[in-house]
């Protein structure tokens, strides 16, 4: 556990993440374009854009569920490349909550969220069942520890979707849409613990249109369109005076109601 | 608009409608039509039934040793119960029959553990099933060693080969029938490549054209001296025959696995043998449990294939023996036994199948 923290870690500027000149195609389909980027430990930030702007393709290259091919991305200081145990080691340090939760059905709560920490940081079962539990609590779902993802509700699940990345004690996090496959009335648990988890000055980067959520949490917010950071401010200059056109043709949509 | 201030008060349904009556009326007098077909089937059942139950139980004879006690004109199951020796042993000699006995009691107790819900080191009793209890058997079979006398396969027959034939199929077919699945839908190239020629390669050929071309020409083909037995030969083939039939079964329940459960298992730092074994092929195999079991109850049956390069399975020993002029005519009751044994096996596969199917269900739908 300790030999991979060392490994990866904040890079000696404090950066978490730097993305520099990221491009990335599908076949002749130019999704990101020039992404520059740095993120520094305790930041977070929101990724705003229209659909298929390249937000969650850009957070999905932090940890290499998709492969950039131009430019370059280092987690901690370590560079993303082919290398695969370089891949591993990095993905270890980089949890990732997804829009459709992706809990292991056949496993009961307390096993998705022990299993991690068991099969990759070969903690013993009992101490990842302990810290299994503390996460559940944490996300105040301790009692459904022994039930089966499908037994939960959809906030439910994304609750322990969060605790089963914490598990595994990473330095960074990332958030692909989060609320957006809930029920409404479901939506506010679910960022309660995402709030929770900010205040506790985890790294996160979250593709969202909670723009509450954005004001009260954000150190900073992006907007992309077309595979391009178009727009990069802190929330309150983000809403209150976005400068790019496309960025108020965007916000007025989303505001509007 | 109408208020209800005064509560309905819960009535008995009428009688025509709950118990035997009223389940008749539904099911099977519903309407007229249904009322004919009804006791048109059940004449049919009377006339075909009946007689079959007379022949097969009350008329039948049972005890004796050779065909004077085949008296009555029902079933003459002495038969059966004098050849029953040829029929379970195949030709193994006699004062060797404790080791098949052996074999047949260790399998029982070991499988028996896996019909209990919950059962003190269940899942290491089912690993020696598949991996110490067929070294077990080899040694306890074949012989040769620990003083056992050596048994050449060409002795083995009967139910004994049929099990043994199946037996190693179903567990040699599994683990390779998952590899293959797996390289079919690898990254690599050259691995899909040869998956994907060795399935459709074996999924081509008739099981007849394997095991006649594991029999005849494949001693051809090896140098001088050098022979292997017939019986292993056989069971190569049917292994590798049927692994490429459970490939297909299984790269369906891959498929099946939504792309979010790769990408969890990845994310969280699993690799590619941690992700497969821990998240998706249990969810694989759950689905796919009913396509697995069909083709453990194929190979069960295609074993009986292997009387075509002159091994004797129970079938063939059956076959055996029923044209022995000594019984007269007892080809019925010979087959209906030999039936009757697949189907025992096949049935529990079946219902075993049912019941982990029951209980690996954990309410998961999207």
């Amino acid at each position: 556990m300790t030999e991979a923290i060392e490994q990866v870690s904040t890079a000696d500027d404090g950066l978490m993440i730097e993305m520099v000149d990221v491009h990335k195609w599908y076949g002749d389909f130019h999704v990101l374009r020039k992404i520059d980027l740095e993120v520094k430990k305790g930041e977070r930030i929101v990724i705003c854009g229209p659909s298929g702007s390249g937000k969650s393709t850009m957070i999905r290259c932090i940890n290499r569920l998709e492969e950039h091919q131009r430019g370059r991305i280092s987690i901690g200081g370590v560079e993303l490349t082919g290398d695969l145990k370089n891949i591993e080691r990095i993905r270890r340090e980089v949890g990732m909550v997804f829009q459709h939760f992706n809990l292991f059905p056949h496993l009961t709560v307390l096993e998705n969220l022990a299993l991690a920490p068991i099969w990759v940081r070969k903690t013993p079962r009992a101490e990842a069942e302990e810290i299994a539990m503390s996460y559940l609590e944490r996300v105040k779902i301790p009692e459904q520890a022994g039930k089966y993802p499908g037994q939960l509700s959809g906030g439910q699940q994304q609750r322990v979707a969060i605790a089963r990345s914490l598990c595994m004690n990473p330095q960074i996090m990332l958030f692909d849409e989060p609320t957006s496959a809930l029920d409404p009335e479901m939506i506010k648990e679910v960022l309660d613990v995402m709030v929770e988890l900010a205040h506790d000055g985890m790294t996160m980067l979250c593709v969202t249109h909670e723009m509450g959520f954005a004001k009260t949490v954000a150190n900073r917010v992006i907007f992309m369109d077309e595979g391009q950071i178009i727009e990069e401010n802190e929330p309150e200059e983000f809403f209150t005076r976005p400068q790019h056109d496309r960025t108020k043709l965007f916000l007025s949509q989303i505001l509007e109601h | 608009m109408t208020i209800t201030t005064v509560n309905q008060p819960s009535l008995a349904p009428p009688a025509t409608s709950v118990g035997v009556v009223g389940w008749m009326r539904q099911n099977l007098f519903s309407t007229p039509l249904n009322g004919g077909l009804t006791l048109l089937a059940a004449a049919l059942i009377y006339l075909l039934v009946v007689p079959f139950f007379q022949w097969a139980i009350w008329n039948a004879d049972w005890i004796g040793s050779d065909q004077s006690a085949c008296t009555s004109d029902g079933a003459c199951w002495v038969f059966i119960l004098a050849r029953m020796e040829l029929f379970i042993y195949g030709f193994f000699p006699t004062t060797e029959y404790w080791r098949v006995d052996l074999v047949f009691a260790l399998l029982a107790v070991l499988i028996v553990p896996q019909f209990f819900e919950r059962f003190p080191h269940k899942g290491w009793i089912g690993l020696f099933t598949l991996t110490g209890f067929p070294v077990a058997v080899y040694f306890l079979l074949v012989g040769g060693s620990f003083g056992l006398e050596p048994v050449e396969s060409g002795k083995w027959g009967g139910l004994m080969l049929t099990l043994v034939l199946a037996f190693v199929g179903i567990v040699a077919a599994l683990p390779i029938g998952i590899l293959l699945a797996l390289g079919r839908r690898s990254d690599m190239p050259v691995i899909r490549t040869i998956c994907v020629c060795f399935i459709e390669l074996w999924r081509g050929v008739p099981l007849i054209s394997v095991l006649f071309m594991a029999s005849v020409m494949l001693p051809l083909f090896l140098p001088e001296g050098v022979n292997f037995d017939k019986l292993l030969r056989a069971l190569i083939g049917i292994v590798l025959f049927q692994s490429a039939y459970m490939a297909e079964v299984i790269r369906g329940g891959l498929q099946a696995i939504p792309k979010g459960q790769y990408e969890a298992a990845r994310a969280l730092g699993l690799g590619y043998w941690k992700s497969m074994s821990l998240i998706i092929l249990p969810q694989a195999l759950k689905l796919v449990i009913p396509g697995i079991v069909n083709t453990f109850i194929a190979l069960f049956k295609d074993t009986t294939l292997v009387l075509i390069i002159g091994l004797l399975d129970i079938l063939a020993s059956v076959q055996s023996a029923i044209v022995d002029p000594a019984w007269g005519n007892v080809s019925t009751e010979g087959y209906l036994f030999a039936a009757f044994s697949f189907w025992i096996f096949c049935f529990s596969m079946s219902r075993y199948s049912q019941a982990l199917e029951k209980k690996l269900e954990t309410g998961y739908s999207r």
